[in-house]
């Protein structure tokens, strides 16, 4: 009974050396692939499919820039600091697309309550950024956001290179320098 | 014989996290920490464990088609106000599923809604404790360019206890299908016309377990929608029928459910109107008849009001919708005044308009007997409002900058509500409030913002709890810090010794898609709103820690 306990315990063991070994074989072999293609905990965006305001179906994994940078900025039409950001980016927008051609992509996470005013209030306020509709939080849930506002830096192989969660006044400038730094990276 | 089996078994875990690794992981965790004192003033008693914590954190993967994903949950226990149906750590949340062009299909927890989701939306928000996801099977076909076809089979999430997830009685069986006519008719496109119309059909089995009634075991509900728009014109609606649902929000009637919701719009550069009536009634409609409170809803029934966001507009008197029966109307208005003018000012200003209503509908009982055994206890049509009032909102905003450095935001709200159908204090009657809400940015540099907000509320004829007023200070440093202070006090109470203060503190600290959130001090009781859903928490003195992380 005792001898079979205890080539039981060995062959535990044997077997969690093999499980490490192969675990840290995987993890060093995966370091060495990072350099050329992605790591597992290198975020891209998941396909999903989401509506325009025209009721067009978008793939969230084809969203991109001609190889330039985007921005993805989830948002809502009763979320305060969200319309300071993109408010503040528009007015810098057109700067911005000239000088590093980034595109931004807003999510409105309105719900059925606020939905209908998601287009009066992007037109009114003459924002030429994409908008996409996620109703039931479902892009939200994927993308792992918490709160809005959040704000994703995409670079033109479609890798999330920077985000951030929050806004305040000033933010609109960090979030481009993060954008010069990665067209200087990709020059 | 053995080794070659330990062998194979490594090659095969080697090769299996190899393929997970051509995939991507991403998810978030959030963390809420309490750390509470006894304050006899305002009633809040300190729990035996002294402390508190709420904490999730959700992984999902994907590789191509393939997802998976997985929520683990922990109540240690639960923080104040929470529902009280949450307790212990475990799996909250798991699914599998598989998605390409044709198919999406989802097995174990998904959440997923039905056109404008009057009757079926299943959702979640973490932040105030709801939570009614279903468990079982999610199939969505996309058959034919611009036909969308979903279905759902499954029950829905009703608590948490001891780390396991408790389902609700009732099973739920629905489908949907919309078509954007767009795709079909390109010549709609060419002449600046939208087309998009859809139906769906939900049905929840449940056993009779009434002794009294015989109860409908399968309770259907179906609508049909349609949107239009043209150039910069929209119109939209969506109309629904529930069949006999006898239920604890019914009072046990027989008569069917309906209820309307019609949208329509306009907009262009500098101008946005949005125009929306709804009618609903008995339109309560859960995946267990006999459920109460937020609990096992399967549809949802906006609210037509504004969701405010300063502190005492907010939480003191919001509205929340009737599903039993309500008739509403919401006009809503944003303006800017063009930059350059003498009105606008050198950088423009903002204007917008709301004003929101709700009534009682008018339920005729001319002709109806009610003691036969039909239980049809009234007749009534849509749009057929009462004189009694539920709730009205008239609310202006304008913001300015007025100089490079300078925004100011000015506010007015006049709210009546009717505290014996909303029930949100002791007092009865309609509850009609003034408030005003002053709001100064100052950018010190590119970085560092300081801004003010001073509240006050009136109470007509100083009802209910009278006079408040609330001073906020907020600094920002970007992009990663902010400090707040805020002051509320219940300065008019007509009842002296419930002349509150509430100070606050708040510290916080961002890295990125990381944030830590210290605060410190004593908050009233009252609602947390989060889009147009509330959940009353009570009154409390203390220390409180919020972590959120994405990655």
């Amino acid at each position: 009974m005792h001898i079979i306990v205890e080539f039981k315990t060995i062959k535990i063991m044997k077997k969690l050396s093999l499980l490490l070994a192969s675990v840290f074989m995987f993890l060093t072999l995966n370091v060495d692939a990072q350099e050329n293609d992605k790591g597992i905990l290198e975020k891209t965006i998941p396909d999903m499919q989401l509506k325009n305001t025209v009721g067009e179906t978008i793939h969230t994994g084809q969203l991109e820039n001609d190889g330039k940078p985007m921005i993805i900025s989830f948002w809502a039409t009763w979320c305060t600091p969200c319309k300071k950001e993109l408010n503040a980016i528009h007015d810098l927008y057109v700067d911005w697309q000239e000088e590093t051609g980034v595109r931004l992509i807003a999510v409105s996470t309105d719900d059925q309550r606020t939905a209908s005013r998601v287009v009066p209030y992007v037109d009114s306020k003459a924002w030429e950024f994409q908008i996409l509709l996620d109703p039931n939080g479902d892009f939200k849930r994927a993308m792992g956001v918490n709160n809005i506002p959040h704000t994703f830096l995409v670079d033109g192989n479609g890798k999330i290179v920077y985000a951030h969660n929050n806004y305040a006044p000033g933010d609109e400038y960090e979030l481009y320098d993060q954008i010069l730094k990665l067209m200087e990276k990709e020059d | 014989m053995k080794i070659s089996r330990i062998l194979t078994g490594a090659i095969l875990l080697y090769s299996g996290m190899n393929a997970l690794a051509q995939g991507t992981i991403s998810g978030n965790m959030e963390a809420n920490y309490q750390y509470l004192l006894s304050d006899e003033k305002i009633n809040a008693i300190q729990p035996d464990e002294k402390s508190l914590l709420n904490s999730y954190i959700n992984v999902n993967y994907r590789l191509a088609g393939f997802k998976a994903g997985v929520r683990l949950e922990a109540y240690m226990p639960r923080t104040l106000g929470y529902p009280d149906r949450f307790d212990g750590a475990g799996l909250g949340y798991r699914y599998v599923g598989y998605e390409n062009d044709l198919v999406d299909i989802t097995v174990g927890n998904f959440y997923e809604q039905f056109g404008s989701g009057l009757i079926f939306r299943s959702y979640e928000d973490r932040a105030l404790g709801l939570d009614n996801m279903m468990n079982g099977i999610s199939l969505n076909l996309r058959p034919y360019k611009g036909v969308t076809i979903k279905t759902v089979y499954g029950r829905q999430r009703f608590s948490f206890v001891d780390g396991k997830n408790q389902y609700g009685a009732g099973i739920v069986r629905g489908a949907d299908l919309e078509v954007n006519f767009n795709e079909w008719f390109p010549k709609l496109s060419e002449n600046n016309f939208r087309v998009t119309g859809g139906g769906s059909l939900v049905s929840r089995y449940q056993e009779d377990n009434n002794s009294q009634f015989i109860l409908p075991e399968n309770t259907g509900a179906y609508g049909g929608r349609l949107a239009l728009a043209y150039k910069k014109f929209f119109i939209n609606g969506e109309y629904i029928i529930k069949e006999q649902d006898p239920s604890q929000d019914n009072g046990y009637i027989y008569n069917f459910g309906k209820g309307m919701i019609i949208n329509a719009g306009y907009s262009q550069k500098g101008l946005g109107i949005v125009l929306s009536a709804k009618s609903i009634d008995n339109m309560s409609f859960r995946s267990d008849r006999d459920a109460a409170l937020q609990d096992l809803t399967m549809g949802f029934i906006p609210p037509l009001t504004k969701t405010h966001t300063y502190n005492l507009v907010a939480t003191l008197y919001p509205y929340a919708s009737q599903p039993t029966g309500e008739v509403a109307f919401q006009a809503d208005i944003i303006y800017k005044i063009k930059r350059g003018t003498k009105l606008g000012g050198k950088y423009g200003t903002d204007i917008s308009l709301n004003f929101s209503t709700a009534y009682e509908p008018l339920k005729k009982t001319s002709g109806i007997n009610l003691l036969d055994s039909t239980r049809v206890t009234y007749e009534s049509t849509l749009f057929d409002k009462s004189d009694l009032l539920y709730w009205r909102d008239i609310n202006v905003n304008i913001k300015r900058k007025v100089h490079k450095d300078w925004t100011i935001e000015a506010s007015y709200y006049n709210i009546s509500m009717n505290n014996d159908v909303l029930k949100l204090t002791n007092e009865q009657g309609v509850i009609e409030s003034h408030i005003g809400v002053l709001d100064v940015e100052y950018k010190i540099n590119r970085k560092h913002t300081i801004r003010a907000e001073i509240q006050g509320l009136w109470t007509v004829n100083n009802k209910d709890r009278g006079s408040w007023a609330t001073g906020l200070i907020e600094y920002t440093v970007s992009p990663d810090w902010f400090f707040s202070a805020m002051l509320q006090s219940n300065y008019g109470n007509p009842v002296k010794e419930d002349r509150i203060n509430y100070p606050m503190v708040f510290v916080g600290k961002i890295w990125g898609a990381t944030r830590v959130m210290v605060g410190y001090g004593r908050q009233k009781e009252g609602l947390f709103c989060v889009g147009g859903i509330c959940r009353f928490v009570p009154a409390s003195n203390g220390l409180s820690l919020t972590f959120t992380h994405s990655f």
